[in-house]
């Protein structure tokens, strides 16, 4: 059976009917016993497992999914990777994933289709072209690329852009980030839980966590719809629905669900090739390798577990963006969807024990956890292996909320989350 | 477009609210603990399925009670909030 990915065996198997690859990953029965479960099969719990297994060599992991992998928010997000951020904590951690993206179709042997076609972040106002000039500081300072763009320079990168005399949202310029793009979403969960499978990792699908085990005042494991199944540590990796988790677990998290939308037109020829946000106009979009233009804005304002979105936010996406391109009033659309994330007031991931001990939280990534999947799963699998906070995730403990210590990134990150 | 019930205007559309957080988050005293004042001012209840919540209205100015359903979205009129603030 063929196994490693690569043109021979693509050639090889192209001569053998495609018969003989393998499955990308296995589906065992649950063991009662496991030294860590991780719950939440998405890009976060799947990059969890694998560097457990990749990094600290604990093998014996069990990733527990309610539904398919990459179900949720790692299938319905906007796929734009990037580091723009505004504090050092921030930039640290979200350079760490965007580094780790670099390498990763390499390390996993699986094309995560990592695009770093660049991202501007348009300023429309004086006033926002001093805000952006402070943020390119910032970026520079804290050591990840960063470039004042002027209106010549966004001319250059979105010759499409409505430079009328009479548009709602002049570009007076913006930050670029070179590194920044995009990557396939689905590939990145799917890359992650062959390559964890590989190393021995058990993926269970439909296996829904209903209770944690508690002796002694320790998580000791979960009762599952599969199963009861022992473990020394577990890993919550569970975005939108961790306050529901964390409830089941005796304690609550300063987390509010919302919908985040997200919609796609119908294909057409390259006309976009960057990654556009307006903060102003509430709008940001990129075209697939498909030809979608796959839009999203911020966030629906009232707290929801309903995967759906309503209209006036999606009305000011909309807007936003056939002001900023004319053309695209042209499009058709072709999907609407929306994911649950999990709002922090500040706007910075948990990393960290949870009240409970031997309980583990990878949350709060809000509308950005996609950008964040390599690093959130080095850094609580480094939590959970050691025991200890990694120098990069100690800021982004639930203690913080404690001593007042946040790291509020609502600014930096442009759109609010 | 959802529509909400002000228990002061009547019906109205939804971008006319804005979410003011758990019914029942009072504000501890000055004396209050370190953890009691975080819980206050960061922790949520953030409940899949019926919620207890306290919403603006803000052409009106009036915080009202609302209980809602965060998976339906079905949402019940609002109530006048008794007492003092």
């Amino acid at each position: 059976m063929t196994r490693h990915y690569s043109a021979f065996s693509l050639l090889k198997e192209g001569l053998a009917s495609q018969k003989g690859w393998m499955k990308a990953w296995e589906s065992p029965e649950p063991k009662p016993r496991y030294d860590m479960v991780i719950v939440g099969g998405g890009g976060h719990g799947l990059a969890t497992a694998y560097y457990l297994a990749k990094r600290h060599g604990i093998t014996d992991v069990a990733v527990v999914e309610k539904g398919w992998l990459g179900g949720g928010n790692t299938g319905r997000n906007t796929t734009v990777v990037r580091s723009n951020y505004f504090f050092p904590e921030s930039v640290r951690l979200y350079d760490m994933a965007l580094k780790l993206y670099e390498g990763l179709s390499r390390e996993l042997n699986y094309n995560i289709m990592l695009s770093q076609r660049g991202m501007i972040s348009l300023a429309h106002t004086p006033a926002e072209m001093e805000m952006a000039a402070r943020v390119v500081n910032a970026m520079q300072i804290n050591g990840t690329d960063a470039e004042l763009f002027g209106p010549e320079d966004v001319k250059r990168v979105l010759p499409i852009y409505n430079f009328g005399p009479k548009a709602r949202y002049p570009a007076l310029g913006g930050v670029w980030q070179g590194r920044s793009g995009t990557a396939r979403h689905d590939a990145v969960a799917w890359g992650y839980a062959r390559a964890a499978s590989r190393l021995g990792v058990h993926i269970l699908q439909r296996c829904e966590v209903t209770e944690f085990l508690v002796e002694g005042g320790r998580c000791r494991g979960v009762v599952t719809s599969r199963g009861t199944i022992r473990a020394e540590k577990v890993g919550l990796a569970v975005a939108g629905h961790s306050s529901q988790m964390a409830a089941k677990a005796g304690f609550r998290l300063p987390i509010t669900s919302y919908a985040l939308q997200a919609c796609v037109s119908e294909p057409v020829k390259p006309i976009l090739d960057t990654v556009v946000l307006s903060p102003g106009a509430g709008t940001y979009a990129s075209q697939s390798d498909k030809g979608e233009m796959v839009v999203g804005g911020g966030l629906d304002r009232i707290p929801s577990y309903g995967q759906r979105g309503n209209l006036p936010v999606l009305e000011t996406v909309l807007s936003g963006l056939v002001e900023m391109f004319p053309a695209f009033r042209q499009l058709n659309l072709m999907r609407q969807w929306a994911g649950i994330v999990d709002v922090v007031p500040d706007s910075s991931p948990i990393l960290g024990e949870s009240p409970l001990p031997g309980l583990y939280l990878n949350c709060g990534w809000g509308t950005g956890g996609f950008k964040a999947i390599p690093a959130g799963g080095v850094l609580l699998a480094h939590l959970m292996a050691t025991g200890q906070h990694h120098d990069i995730s100690r800021p982004f403990d639930l203690d913080r909320f404690m001593t007042g210590r946040l790291i509020d990134e609502a600014a930096g990150s442009g759109i609010a989350h | 477009m959802q529509i909400f019930s002000c228990p002061f205007c009547g019906p109205r559309p939804e971008p006319e609210f804005h979410f003011g957080g758990d019914l029942g988050n009072d504000r501890p005293g000055p004396d209050c603990t370190a953890e009691a004042w975080a819980e206050y001012l960061h922790f949520r209840n953030n409940p899949r399925g019926t919620a207890e919540e306290i919403w603006l209205h803000v052409p009106c100015g009036e915080l009202f009670a609302m209980r809602r359903d965060t998976v339906t979205m079905a949402a019940d009129p609002g109530r006048a909030l008794g007492g003092q603030p």
